[in-house]
């Protein structure tokens, strides 16, 4: 289990992006991370990975606490985070960086496994350089095949749906589904209700606080009547 | 000719820089120590000396010569040493060749060990040309290791060359030279991949005609600097002719090092289309955080984003 204690984080002007927020994030189960724009959901994602340290507060993996463990240590300990806007570089290729995520060198049918869940041909991509030649789309779904790669106990994807057409996203879903069947902790933040839908867990989070935490099918029906209704669930302070 | 026996030093070097495994296959001629260590010509290409005892070798390939490989490995095994040699190629019509011409220098003590290599290229119409270069600097002395190649391409129609050249560790100082005039539907490409660190020197220069009409170049060099090297790229494109001319350079630069990049397009047809990009930077840090989220330390990210800029 991932476990958020009393975690601020300020930006160095003082203004607080996570306020105080406490959350259990459960085990073996697939949590979507829902909630308006600059309401601390990136942010969220990058203090679980080590992308940015807590200004206060403590965050636990199981029983371990891990607040001052740096992104390679976390990383190493088992937790994996998708960049919402992938990086690319020149002279790294595709099959590079998915064997550097793996940790070892992959055989064409591992590559071809791999790349095929996230809607991309090996053959035509498994020399090209993870660089500017790439679309967004294409960048995209290579850098959540580096997650896939990890096969880490937690992974974290910050808006996988971003950039990725419909066909692929469709393939995408399934990806998750999958995941989810074999028991992995995974944290998607997302608006996307195709992954709402496929969510044990729905979480949101607005102005860096918890608003509303539970199983889909209790906060389902509240988003959805929030969303006719005009207003976000958001707005609600947890338990009300 | 008598040659004179390779000795270890060398024998290392030709490993590194040339692919040596005990023997060549094909043509070859080793120089040491600004002698022969060895030379041997095949059907399809012929090498001898240049005339009237200047220092060097004519290579002749064959017109319409498939799939050759020629070997002209140069080294310079001690100190005060200054290799200066000249190698004329001759490439026929039609003619398929790689050639590979690798330059190791090493000194022991305090005296400089340099290599000054002027290459001539005439390549006949529609001759395919592969060279590449690997430089490296060795020993423990404190003397100079110096490598300064001139290269001279002459290509007619329809002729392609690709030149692959990289120097990543050991040398001093390194002066680069490289002209080349194109005729029509010619075809230049040159890979360049450069490593300095410490007190090092770089510098390279491309000045590239393209004559006639249809011609192209594409010249990319990737260099990283360290240390307190200093670097200087200069490239320029002259486009006569309704032609395509691109040029990159690209340099990771680190620490107090020092990188200059001055391209330069002359389009003297308004059919010309000429292009060049130019990019120094650190590492960007958020590459080193992507490698880092899979599990590499900051130390192992770097070697990662540097080896694969370079390779």
């Amino acid at each position: 289990m991932l476990e958020l204690r009393n975690v601020t984080w300020s930006l160095p002007d003082g203004e607080v992006i996570i306020d105080d927020l406490t959350l259990s994030i459960p085990e073996g189960r697939l949590s979507v991370v829902t909630g308006p724009n600059g309401g601390g959901k990136t942010t969220l994602a990058k203090l679980i990975a080590g992308l940015v340290k807590p200004t206060s507060g403590q965050i636990l993996l199981g029983s371990r606490d891990i607040t001052e463990l740096d992104v390679t240590q976390r990383a190493r300990l088992g937790i994996s985070y998708g960049f919402q806007t992938p990086v690319r570089f020149k002279g790294l290729t595709v099959q590079g960086l998915l064997e550097t995520a793996a940790g070892r060198a992959l055989s064409f049918e591992e590559m071809c496994e791999l790349t095929g869940k996230v809607g991309l041909c090996t053959m035509d991509y498994i020399d090209r350089d993870v660089d500017a030649s790439l679309s967004g789309g294409e960048i995209k779904r290579v850098e959540i095949a580096s997650v896939l790669a990890r096969g880490t106990q937690v992974s974290i994807f910050d808006e996988p749906e971003a950039g990725i057409d419909l066909w692929s996203f469709n393939g995408l879903v399934d990806v998750f589904s999958a995941l989810k069947q074999r028991g992995m902790t995974m944290v998607i933040i997302s608006h996307q209700q195709r992954l709402l839908d496929i969510a044990d867990e729905i979480i949101v989070i607005s102005s860096g606080q918890l608003r509303v935490q539970g199983a889909r099918d209790r906060v389902m029906p509240g988003l959805l009547a929030g969303e006719i209704a005009g207003h976000c669930p958001a707005d609600r302070k947890v338990g009300a | 000719m008598n040659p004179v026996p390779l000795n270890p030093i060398s024998e290392k070097l030709l490993r590194t820089v040339a692919g040596y495994t005990g023997q060549f296959k094909g043509a070859y001629n080793i120089r040491q120590d600004s002698g022969c260590a060895g030379r041997r010509s095949t059907d399809a290409v012929r090498i001898v000396p240049l005339p009237q005892g200047k220092p060097g070798i004519e290579i002749h390939v064959a017109p319409g010569a498939r799939d050759e490989t020629v070997y002209i490995p140069a080294t310079v095994t001690r100190g005060d040493v200054h290799d200066l040699t000249y190698n004329d190629f001759y490439i026929g019509e039609g003619a398929r060749v790689a050639i590979v011409a690798g330059c190791g220098v090493h000194t022991d003590d305090a005296g400089e060990a340099r290599h000054n290599g002027v290459h001539r290229f005439f390549v006949g119409r529609g001759a395919q040309v592969r060279y590449e270069e690997k430089h490296i600097g060795q020993g423990a002395g404190r003397g100079k290791r110096r490598i300064d190649p001139v290269s001279e391409i002459y290509l007619e129609e329809d002729a392609h060359m690709t030149m692959d050249t990289v120097q990543l560790s050991g040398v001093d100082a390194t002066d680069r030279v490289t002209t080349a005039t194109l005729r029509s539907r010619a075809v230049l490409v040159v890979r360049e991949r450069l490593m300095t660190t410490a007190d090092q020197v770089a510098r390279t220069r491309f000045d590239v005609v393209l004559e006639g009409a249809d011609a192209g170049c594409d010249l990319v060099s990737r260099s990283v600097a360290r240390g307190r090297s200093r670097q200087e790229f200069y490239s320029r494109i002259v486009g006569r002719e309704r032609c395509h001319g691109h040029s990159a350079c690209d340099a990771i630069i680190a620490d107090e090092a020092v990188v200059t990049a001055a391209p330069h397009l002359d389009a003297l047809s308004p059919e010309a289309a000429l292009i060049h990009e130019a990019a120094i930077g650190k590492i960007a840090g958020e590459q080193i955080l992507k490698l880092r989220t899979l599990g590499l330390t900051e130390e192992e990210a770097e070697a990662k984003i540097v080896e694969g800029f370079l390779k």
